[in-house]
């Protein structure tokens, strides 16, 4: 029997190394990559996230044991999700975050929209050179593009400086430290992901249209709502998601820019894990985010538009 | 004279995007200690930063694990991007498509906890990766840039002329002749810039590194994470010009050496 069970096991391993050759072995190396660092630590957060806290190392308990011999006991503890439901700060960060997160999404389209609208105007050889300077911020370090607003707003920063020199004001203005200081970090970080998709939707549209309409007797304004805005909703909605997912689940502009009062998700996450070392509610929180924001947001467009700013950020550079 | 829209647009445009940067780049040669005051052009900032035994060290190791991790994430994105583009359709495509560009939208957060989960269970039972050394670090950069790479030669792929590479075959070539000597040196352009997006996402990591780090693999993100947390400090300023002025000049010659090389790749293509 055993003999047997050896025969056919060292059959199956037989067949797959023989079909595991050129091609299926070029398919195989990302995929295990993915699966061994991307898939299966998500269903490793979602295990931690349904143990128990307690004081050990690893801090967390097993959800599987075996009492005896023949009872296998699993411990689920849905207490973590509980918490993260009627605890107000929980909430509080979650609704923050999506305040933050949205604010600074609609901002970045009020001043992408006018910047793509101007780049895609302008001449071929200008356009290139402007392209490529909406890119450039993006390759210096995210860290000194933060760094350079704490500079301007902090109380001994250069904003405050100039503003007392002149005796404008007396004492400090709290320009940092607040959700609007968040905001506009984000809003500056991420503005070049909301240009990208915007110019590639307005440069393909076909002029002719909008001098037509001119011609008609349509105003600026409603030429702009009624014939580019409709054209180029693929593009407003990529970046629009471009800009909105990486700004929830955002650690270090709340952190540096934002004060002790703009608890965001990321910062949630990293004050369980870091401060408190409550690792399973930290993980509760991440599985919260990925499967109440994220995957949604993903979910009702597939990733397209993100091709469609690759595609473009590499014409560019 | 009227003044264009587009342009009043354009330069506040621009004004928001560069002054902020260009003020720091400035006040990393003032010689006083705060902002408040210029009390003259120095270099003492710099003077000071090279010789940080800490920056120096956390520098190193950045760059260390920034070209380690862009080489594979390279190769192994090239292959990915290969699947996507050159395969027949086959059961589960859409899953790998899917799983591969899924790190783009995961939040920093979140994977640098889950990947220190898996580290630590890892090390339990293989012992393997530790928490000395650089290795996770390697490991959580690979994941994280393998998308991007991926999407931007798998962009390349998508745009070329595929009769040339069913020339080749048709004239007898082997599959992988075809692609060292048509495929590659066409999207080479791709594989290089999928390396540099990937060398300068790696160097610029603060979140997924401060989670899976180890004691021994401080980075430069989280050096200059730390000292930020502290408010103003001219040594930042002096390192962001440093890394400004390379980083730049770094963006504009390989957007020069791709223009070069698209040009003439469009010309056979």
């Amino acid at each position: 029997m055993i003999y047997r069970f050896e025969e056919i096991a060292i059959g199956w391993v037989h067949n797959f190394v023989k079909n595991i050759t050129g091609k299926r072995l070029l398919l195989v190396l990302p995929s295990l990559w993915v699966l061994l660092f991307f898939i299966f630590p998500c269903f490793i957060l979602l295990k931690i996230s349904l143990a128990e806290g307690i004081v050990a190392s690893p801090p967390y308990s097993d959800l599987i044991d075996w009492v005896s011999d023949w009872i296998l006991q699993i411990r689920l503890n849905l207490g973590n999700y509980l918490m993260l439901f009627t605890n107000e700060m929980y909430l509080r960060g979650f609704v923050t975050s999506l305040i933050i997160a949205a604010a600074s999404t609609l901002c970045c389209l009020v001043v992408g929209f006018p910047m793509a609208l101007a780049i895609a105007r302008s001449s071929e050889k200008v356009r290139n050179i402007l392209l490529m300077l909406i890119v450039l911020p993006f390759w210096t370090s995210f860290l000194i593009r933060v760094y350079a607003w704490i500079m301007l707003l902090s109380p001994s920063g250069l904003i405050n400086n100039i503003l007392m020199k002149y005796q404008l004001i007396e004492v400090p203005l709290p320009l940092i430290n607040n959700s609007y200081a968040a905001c506009l970090g984000i809003i500056y970080a991420y503005l070049p992901f909301m240009i990208f998709p915007l110019y590639n939707a307005v440069e393909k549209i076909d002029y002719s249209i909008i001098e037509a309409a001119y011609d008609l007797g349509s105003t600026p304004p409603k030429t702009f709502f009624s014939i580019v805005v409709p054209l180029t909703t693929p593009g407003i909605y990529a970046g629009s998601i471009l800009v909105f997912v990486p700004a929830i689940g955002e650690f270090v502009i709340p952190e540096l820019l934002g004060g002790a009062q703009t608890l965001t998700i990321g910062r949630l996450v990293w004050n369980e894990f870091f401060w408190n070392l409550s690792w399973p509610t930290a993980a509760a929180l991440s599985i919260l985010l990925l499967t109440a924001i994220v995957f949604p947001v993903m979910m009702s467009q597939r990733r397209k538009e993100i091709r469609f700013l690759m595609k473009d950020n590499q014409n560019a550079s | 004279m009227r003044v264009r829209w587009s342009n009043v647009v354009l330069f506040f445009g621009y004004l928001f995007l560069y002054l902020p940067l260009f003020l720091v780049v400035i006040y990393s040669f003032n010689e006083s200690r705060f902002v408040s005051t210029w009390s003259g052009f120095s270099m003492k900032w710099y003077k000071a930063l090279i010789s940080n035994p800490i920056i120096l060290r956390a520098t190193l190791t950045s760059l260390k694990v920034a070209s380690i991790s862009a080489t594979i994430s390279t190769i192994l994105g090239t292959i990915a991007a290969i699947v996507i583009t050159r395969f027949r359709r086959f059961r589960g495509k859409t899953v790998f498509v899917g799983a591969i560009t899924a790190p783009l939208v995961m939040p920093e957060v979140v994977m640098g906890l889950s990947l220190l989960m898996l580290f630590i269970g890892m090390e339990k039972f293989f012992e393997w990766p530790t928490g000395r050394g650089s290795t996770r670090v390697v490991i959580a950069h690979i994941t994280l840039t393998l998308s991007y790479v991926t999407m931007l030669i798998q962009a390349r792929l998508q745009d070329f002329d595929r009769s040339l590479e069913e020339a080749a075959l048709d004239l007898g070539a082997s599959p992988i002749k075809v692609f060292f000597v048509i495929t590659l040196p066409i999207i080479f352009p791709a594989i290089v810039n999928g390396w540099l997006l990937a060398f300068a996402l790696s160097l610029d990591d603060v979140v997924i590194a401060s989670f899976v780090a180890g004691p021994g693999a401080t980075t430069l993100p989280m050096v200059v994470f730390s000292s930020l947390r502290f408010g103003i400090s001219p040594e930042i300023n002096a390192l962001a010009a440093i890394l400004m002025t390379v980083l730049s000049v770094g963006v504009i010659v390989s957007a020069v050496f791709s223009y070069k090389k698209k040009s003439t790749a469009d010309d056979y293509s």
